[in-house]
């Protein structure tokens, strides 16, 4: 028994939260009897610090510190025999491992829980909101449950499942056998479940939730109930953890590419994470700096936004957008490199303007930081600033624009191979078209004046989030499902969760735009009757789309479980990750392979993107069984 | 050709139906003209790029997917096209800049300050507006709800007690945030009669759904029969005579009306952001009552938080308001 709390895991884990719960208390203890402050343990000292002290001690319970702690304190690191490497049963999972692929599958199915909990959250609302009027929950839980659905769905969902399925597929793109970093990649991940639970757990704090929004606006959530904290504190974690993962892909990709690879024979997925990195690195300690001052505003307190105090209110939301608008790019530019992939592989075509491309992705990097003000057209601020801000806006559609175009022109004349995955992503164009547009008008001063802060804007951020980001993740999802669990899904019913989900996620927010600009405000669980029979409507489209997520779930697990086997390249792709079996063997590549050409040379005869080493250069029936055997063959049009 | 004339009847049926739609709330300002002119002209650009990229997966779908026996078949090999790159970057760039252009003379129209405005103190706080008119001769006017003069240029002063609100009438198209610490603003100049709603757009709290007033729209000469009259019963409480049912539904200028929260038949409210007042107080005695208005966190109804009800009545309402409305709610509640 002891044994099981000396070693590394879950029983350790366990022990190291109490631990930091108690030494939380002591502290707290020892600072307030120091300032002759009563009572000794007031509750929300006690608390806040345990948010911050009891996940670290689950962390080092668990082992995530191990190998560091061993080190520094110079005794013998134990030498990592890679045994833990792959996940023989789903006790694995339940781990510190540092094997990518690992991480990666831990990474995709924890969003994808919270994913279901954050929608969840959303079906509660749509059921408060079909009726004007109150009908199942009081205005503190109605406000909780849209603060924490943003909040699960943006930091526990979006952002960290991009990066999940980046940490299986990136490294075996670029001819890596794992991350620079695994251990740094394990700790990342765990950081990850942590910040996720805290959110959750606020609906058990005194007063609620926190309920604030996911924006937690300064002095609002100053002055909010103590479940406020969990949001502030659990930010920390899921920004730590995002800040980490993207310096891992960026030392990544930057070191550790196959011979051969060079910048511009990287796959446009590797592109699209090398930037979202860049943005990580450079924005998310902003919004770590935003929670910091509201927490030092409500424990310590501060006077960073209080204005009898000398603060400065608006000063919160310059410092969160500053991160947030970023983020939007943050929760987009990985689904751009997903798409990359999809229509060249699913088009049998190379993608149209390689270059361009690229550096469209870098333009987004740099004009992201030059637009942050635009979500505060109505907050006050300095008048001069709209204008610029406006125009920056409106220019940053271009970049997107031109990759809208690529893309189009990339399907012309190819040959559309039209499953699952390229159904995902070609209702990604379309949908994400409609959020573009819908972005544009909102960098339009005089219609943001009258439409922010209401339903439009509802609208607008899940045509880009939804239409935009979620169909990139379904169709990146069952891309690589081949791969990552060796199994083939059931196309019929893929087929089906793209249609049920198109026809009721257009069905449920395409009418938001509507009930919005007729005045319907945001984050309200009451509204006036005139839009009673649109948001009735609304509701009821919304449970079908719930509904429809229900039949990827089961199409996952279910061919996860009994799925026919997957060869290891079902999709005829050139990229890297489709020459070596379905999984991967545990080190990817039993030799680094050779890049020796660009990654979607389709329809260019004999074409190889990359060997592996000891087969010859070029060699067009490939050096494995896998699928260099296209490209003889060219679709003679006209 | 197929594609250039669906494109066309598509993007004709488009923008009739983005026309057709009524997506605005009444206008009630000379400001609403130009904004909703703006948005049809967004309308006009932008269901012809929606329809454009639609109708190319459309047409690729149809004519380039793949047929049985093409599955071994690749697409021609071509990487690019450098003048229609260059095109698909210059044209949407000069559209959007043309469209910021327009926007910008729209927003100097908008904003432009007319000559002889009426200035209007706008205060958030949670959850009710309050609206000062300032005279020449002393206290200003207050109000909880927004009256204005017809086609008399106005510019509001807005302000926020506690958090930042937002103060929104949709039938003017502007909002602003009311924000702590600073002072913000807007002009508009009713132009047409008629009732509408203000609004909170930003999230201020539990009441913030039901942070909402009433802006009526007046004939100059009604104005200021209303201005007078909400002088004279200024001088009435002087009597000693408060009428605690309408500091209840009203509030006083600095407190936020009871009934903005609370529940109370007798003053016909319904809000749910605070306890219900007829189950709470029944057969309560007035210590008991005084000391809920003035200590609210004292004892808090089981089902609600700590901390939502302003503690500061015991400032914002008079000896003699506090009277009244203790004695008013203890002939009224629960009966």
């Amino acid at each position: 028994m002891v044994a099981k709390f000396r070693g590394p895991g879950m029983y350790r884990a366990a022990l190291g939260t109490a631990l930091g719960t108690a030494l939380s208390y002591a502290i707290i203890g020892i600072f307030r009897s120091w300032y002759g402050l009563d009572p000794l343990f007031k509750g929300y000292a006690v608390l806040e610090l345990s948010l911050f002290l009891a996940p670290i001690g689950f962390l080092i319970g668990l082992g995530a510190f191990d190998y560091w702690f061993r080190w520094a304190a110079g005794r013998p690191t134990i030498p990592d025999d890679h045994s833990s490497h792959g996940a023989h049963s789903w006790r694995d999972y339940f781990k510190v491992n540092t094997d990518h692929k690992v991480i990666g599958i831990q990474y995709v199915v924890t969003s994808f829980v919270f994913f279901f909990i954050g929608g969840l959250f959303a079906m509660l609302m749509r059921a408060e909101l079909a009726q004007p009027g109150r009908q199942f929950v009081d205005p503190s839980t109605f406000n909780g449950l849209f603060s924490v659905h943003a909040s699960l769905l943006i930091f526990l969902f979006i952002i960290p499942v991009f990066a999940g399925m980046a940490n299986y597929v990136l490294p075996l793109m670029i001819g890596a056998p794992d991350m620079a970093f695994p251990r740094l990649n394990a700790l990342s991940f765990w950081m990850l479940p942590l910040a996720g639970i805290m959110m959750l757990m606020s609906f058990g704090a005194p007063g609620g939730s926190f309920a604030s929004g996911w924006t937690a606006y300064a002095p609002l959530s100053v002055t909010a109930p103590e479940g406020q904290v969990f949001f502030t504190i659990g930010v920390q974690f899921a920004g730590a953890s995002s800040i980490a993962t993207a310096l891992n892909f960026l030392v990544t990709i930057i070191t550790m590419r196959a011979p051969g690879m060079s910048f511009f024979r990287m796959p446009l997925l590797v592109w699209a994470n090398f930037s979202t990195s860049l943005l990580v690195v450079i924005a998310t300690p902003f919004i770590a700096v935003s929670q910091f001052m509201v927490l030092f505003d409500r424990a310590l307190g501060f006077n960073f936004f209080n204005p009898t105090g000398g603060g400065d209110v608006l000063m919160y939301q310059h410092i969160f957008w500053f991160y947030s608008h970023p983020a939007v790019y943050i929760m987009m530019l990985p689904g751009f490199g997903i798409i990359s992939e999809i229509l060249a592989v699913k088009s049998r075509k190379p993608i149209f303007g390689y270059r361009m491309m690229a550096f469209s992705l870098l333009a987004i990097v740099v004009l992201g930081f030059t637009v942050w003000a635009h979500h505060m057209f109505v907050s006050g601020m300095q008048d001069w600033i709209r204008v610029p801000m406006m125009i920056t806006t409106a220019i940053i559609a271009v970049p997107t624009g031109i990759k809208i175009f690529s893309w189009l022109a990339t399907l012309w004349r190819g040959v559309l191979h039209l499953d699952t995955p390229m159904l995902f992503s070609l209702g990604f164009l379309t949908m994400f078209t409609l959020g573009g547009i819908s972005g544009v008008m909102l960098a339009i001063i005089p219609v943001t004046i009258h439409v922010s802060d209401t339903y439009f804007i509802v609208a607008h951020i899940h045509y880009v989030l939804f239409g935009g980001s979620l169909l990139t993740i379904f169709a990146g999802v069952y891309y690589w499902f081949p791969k990552m669990t060796g199994r083939m899904y059931d196309e019929r019913l893929g087929k089906l969760h793209f249609w049920t989900t198109f026809i009721f996620f257009n069905a449920t927010f395409a009418p938001m735009h509507v009930i919005g600009i007729q005045g319907m405000p945001r984050r309200v669980a009451d509204y006036a009757e005139q839009w009673a029979g649109w948001n009735m409507a609304i509701s009821i489209m919304s449970f079908f789309l719930g509904l429809s997520a229900l039949l990827f779930a089961y199409n996952m697990i279910v061919s996860w479980r009994g799925g026919p086997r997957a060869d290891s390249n079902p999709w005829n792709a050139l990229t890297l990750e489709w020459l070596v079996t379905s999984p991967p063997p545990i080190f990817n590549f039993d030799a680094i392979p050779t890049v020796v050409g660009g990654p979607y040379e389709y329809g260019v005869p004999g074409a190889v993107h990359g060997v592996l080493k000891g087969a010859e250069v070029p060699q067009p029936a490939g050096a494995t069984a896998s699928g260099a055997s296209h490209g003889s063959a060219t679709k003679d049009q006209e | 050709m197929w594609m250039v004339i669906h494109g066309l009847i598509a993007s004709a049926i488009g923008i009739a139906v983005g026309l057709a739609i009524n997506w605005f709330p009444e206008s009630a300002s000379t400001q609403a003209g130009p904004i909703d002119r703006l948005y049809d002209i967004l309308i006009w650009v932008s269901v012809p790029v929606f329809v454009t990229v639609t109708i190319i997966v459309l047409f690729s779908v149809q004519n380039f997917r793949m047929r049985p026996g093409e599955e071994q078949l690749d697409g021609p090999p071509i990487h690019g096209n450098t003048r229609l790159e260059v095109i698909w970057t210059a044209i949407p760039a000069i559209i959007l800049v043309v469209l910021c252009g327009y926007a910008w003379v729209v927003l100097r129209d908008i904003e432009e300050a007319q000559a002889g405005e009426m200035r209007v103190n706008v205060v958030g706080q949670q959850f009710a507006w309050t609206f000062e008119y300032p005279q020449a001769d002393g206290e200003p006017v207050r109000s909880k709800h927004l009256y204005l003069p017809k086609d008399q240029p106005v510019r509001f002063s807005v302000r926020a007690i506690d958090v930042i609100h937002d103060f929104w009438v949709p039938a003017f198209r502007m909002k602003i945030d009311a924000v702590p610490g600073i002072e913000t603003g807007y002009r508009i100049t009713p132009n047409r009669l008629g009732t509408y709603p203000v609004v909170c757009a930003e999230l201020c709290g539990l009441g913030h759904a039901v942070m909402r007033a009433t802006t009526r729209v007046v004939e100059p000469a009604a104005f200021e029969r209303w201005i007078a009259q909400q002088k004279a019963p200024a001088q009435a409480s002087e009597d000693g005579e408060v009428d605690g049912k309408a500091l209840f539904t009203d509030g006083n200028g600095a407190a936020t009306a009871c009934g903005a929260c609370h529940t109370l038949a007798d003053a016909a409210t319904s809000s749910a952001t605070g306890p219900d007042l007829d189950e709470v107080l029944a057969d309560k005695d007035a210590a008991y009552i005084e000391r809920e208005i003035v200590d609210p966190n004292a004892e808090i109804t089981p089902g609600f938080q700590t901390g939502i009800m302003p503690p500061n009545y015991g400032d914002t309402l008079s000896s003699d308001e506090l009277e009244a409305l203790v004695t008013y709610l203890g002939e009224v509640a629960g009966k």
